[in-house]
């Protein structure tokens, strides 16, 4: 491990709980990663995995019942978990910025998208005059390739397609060049023409103005093709990380390697899809040990009373998993 | 066409479904919606035939339609040899061709067990004595994957997988002969989709069923189908075997759709988007070709005139005998 520099974000041993009448949840254990300058990352997982409030998270944006109860995430050095609401504030959009899912629940109704633009320039730069910002506004209304952006910014979100509230929710995002950019299945409510469209002009955003990101998702190709490295999730904890090609391509985790197996572009039509047996486990009571080893076929007595660690299976590429530590599942 | 007649289940011919579209004070209608523009497809006893396309293509519209849940403007439904009544009064047929929705989290009824989801349909038409009722209900969830211990539970207590397979239940239970399965996984996610997707094949095979299956998933329909369609605005583009339309497609949309679809496989060819800007509004379309608009090969004759799905020709490959497309300038294989 090279760390020349401090990694932009350092995320450690990240413990969230929700505390519900039913009991309580036990939504993320012990969640630790890096993002470096630059850098893509994609974590995947299924639903109720921990990718959102992983996200989440970082923003200090955890609603009661949830609350952060262990760990640690410093941005460029700062611990952001103790961090006073107005520096967080300040953080928040200017050096943190996050895209969600539904562009049109995020946008204010009844705001003309280039005033909502012009705002988020505002609250950063209080040097800037309405008449300024604006001008921006529009600017990064065309760079996000919406057509004849002085008249589209005139218009309200219910008057644009998904495609274009996406773009508008990712002008508003980008006009700030924060460091890092946070994508809550950025394009999974878009048609694939739509999507590609919206990756690629993610993509060379991002290029240009050297964020890194942080790209969830549960569809696993879309990272594939975006990020250069890949965390995925199951059951509130990190089962594995790597660089893409060596976690696609050599998965260690059996939940990796089952998430895979059931992808039908994988497979030949006349054989059944391979599934991962049973359910998610309830975080009410996750299982003791591993999260995992219940679904496993590849589980022994260890994996039932011990929590793995990461264990390192190639440069930079650990899994969670008792097959790659001394002394295997036995 | 030399097929015997007895070979297909379903006829769909020049099929149109028009909504209204209204506004202002007083409601008038200032045009019309159309859903479907056209649409001619048939579907062999027995196989699976995917049906593809982004929102707004009708591609749900058209499995609404076959069940009677959407207005018919024009054209005629021929199945099993009967041509079914324009005006929506499918009684005689409703047994017969069944509809999954894609949210089983909002198509069953949330106050009623499990026990009645399943079995009324029996009551309603009359296959089964009250004494029968549980008995059948009961064999067929069994067959699903579920058993008697949740005869009794609500939708709410099970999860997205188990509640598909109950709306499955609910269907089967009235022996249909056609099951339109709109975009039947698309909830769920990929390890349980994967458990859904087996079952759907298995339970074609055992009871002789015949699926239409809509879906937006471009690989879930190259693996469960064996012929395809792909729509866009309200009328079938492209259609044959489904590898055929994968590996030699000739329409310019299909082509721009397949490389849209980011692969885990070919992940190091990140493509550039293939499409620029939205699909149109099937409002008041003008006439011509429905992709003229965003076409890279468009020419004067695409907007005036909407060439008709015709034999696909010049695929030395053969192509299948059953590979038809819509459009004057076809992209032949070879070609870039």
């Amino acid at each position: 491990m090279a760390t020349a520099s401090p990694p932009l974000l350092a995320v450690e041993d990240l413990q969230i709980r929700f505390h519900t009448l039913r009991g309580v949840v036990h939504a993320l254990d012990g969640v630790s990663f890096e993002i470096a300058r630059g850098e893509s990352i994609g974590l995947v997982g299924e639903t109720g995995c921990g990718k959102s409030i992983t996200a989440r998270a970082i923003l200090r944006l955890v609603d009661p019942p949830g609350r952060i109860t262990a760990g640690s995430i410093r941005f460029e050095g700062t611990e952001l978990l103790t961090l006073d609401r107005r520096a967080m504030r300040t953080i928040r959009g200017q050096k943190i910025s996050m895209i969600m899912q539904e562009p049109k629940v995020s946008l204010n109704p009844v705001m003309r998208i280039g005033r909502q633009v012009a705002e988020t320039l505002l609250i950063h730069d209080r040097s800037l005059s309405h008449r300024q910002a604006e001008a921006k506004a529009r600017d990064m209304l065309g760079s996000v390739s919406i057509p004849d952006p002085a008249r589209m910014a005139q218009r309200y979100p219910h008057e644009l397609s998904g495609g274009m509230a996406q773009r508008v929710m990712i002008a508003m995002m980008l006009v700030t060049r924060p460091r890092l950019l946070i994508a809550d299945e950025p394009t999974s409510a878009l048609d694939v023409t739509i999507q590609a469209q919206i990756l690629d002009l993610m993509t060379d955003l991002i290029a240009e103005i050297g964020s890194s990101v942080l790209m969830i998702s549960h569809d696993l190709a879309v990272v594939a093709e975006t990020c250069d490295r890949v965390i995925v999730m199951y059951a509130g904890t990190v089962v594995e990380s790597g660089t893409v090609d060596a976690v696609l391509d050599e998965p260690s985790h059996p939940y990796t390697r089952g998430l895979l197996n059931t992808l039908p572009d994988q497979v030949d039509p006349d054989r059944p899809l391979q599934s991962i047996p049973g359910n998610v486990p309830s975080l009410l009571a996750p299982p003791v040990g591993c999260r995992f080893a219940p679904r496993c076929p590849e589980a022994g007595p260890r994996c039932r009373r011990e929590t793995p660690a990461a264990y390192d299976v190639g440069a930079g590429h650990v899994a969670a998993c008792f097959l790659h530590a001394d002394g295997g599942v036995a | 066409m030399t097929r015997p007649a007895d070979d297909l289940l379903l006829e769909v011919r020049d099929l149109h479904v028009d909504y209204p579209l209204r506004g202002g004070l007083l409601q008038r209608r200032r045009g019309t919606i159309k859903a479907l523009n056209g649409v001619s497809l048939s579907l062999r006893r027995g196989e699976i035939y995917g049906l593809v396309g982004e929102s707004g293509c009708g591609k749900t519209t058209l499995g609404r339609a076959l069940v009677g849940l959407a207005p018919q403007a024009g054209g005629e439904i021929t199945f099993d040899g009967v041509r079914l009544p324009a005006d929506g009064r499918r009684d005689r047929f409703a047994r017969k061709i069944q509809l999954i929705f894609q949210d089983p989290y909002a198509s069953l009824h949330p106050r009623k067990p499990v026990r009645e989801l399943v079995g009324e349909g029996l009551l309603i038409n009359g296959l089964a004595s009250a004494d029968e009722v549980d008995g059948r209900s009961l064999a067929m969830l069994e067959r699903v994957g579920l058993n008697a211990e949740h005869l009794y539970r609500y939708a709410h207590e099970f999860s997205g997988g188990q509640r598909q397979r109950i709306a499955l239940a609910r269907a089967l239970v009235l022996h249909p002969q056609l099951i339109v399965l709109d975009e039947p996984t698309s909830a769920l996610d990929v390890s349980v989709q994967a458990q859904t997707l087996n079952l759907l094949k298995e339970l074609r095979r055992e009871l002789g069923l015949t699926y239409l299956f809509i879906s937006h998933d471009l690989g879930v329909v190259r693996y469960m189908s064996q012929r395809m369609a792909v729509m866009y605005l309200g009328h079938i583009v492209e259609e044959g075997e489904t590898e055929t339309i994968f590996e030699r497609p000739q329409h310019p949309y299909t082509r721009s759709l397949l490389a849209s679809l980011p692969s885990i496989r070919h992940r190091k060819q990140r493509h550039k988007a293939a499409l620029q800007g939205d699909p149109p509004t099937p409002i008041d379309p003008p006439p011509g070709c429905p992709f003229a608009g965003r076409c890279p090969k468009t020419q004067p004759i695409c907007r005036e005139q909407n060439p008709a799905l015709a034999p696909a020709v010049g695929d030395p490959a053969g192509g299948g005998r059953d590979h038809r497309v819509a459009c004057y300038f076809p992209d032949l294989p070879g070609e870039g």
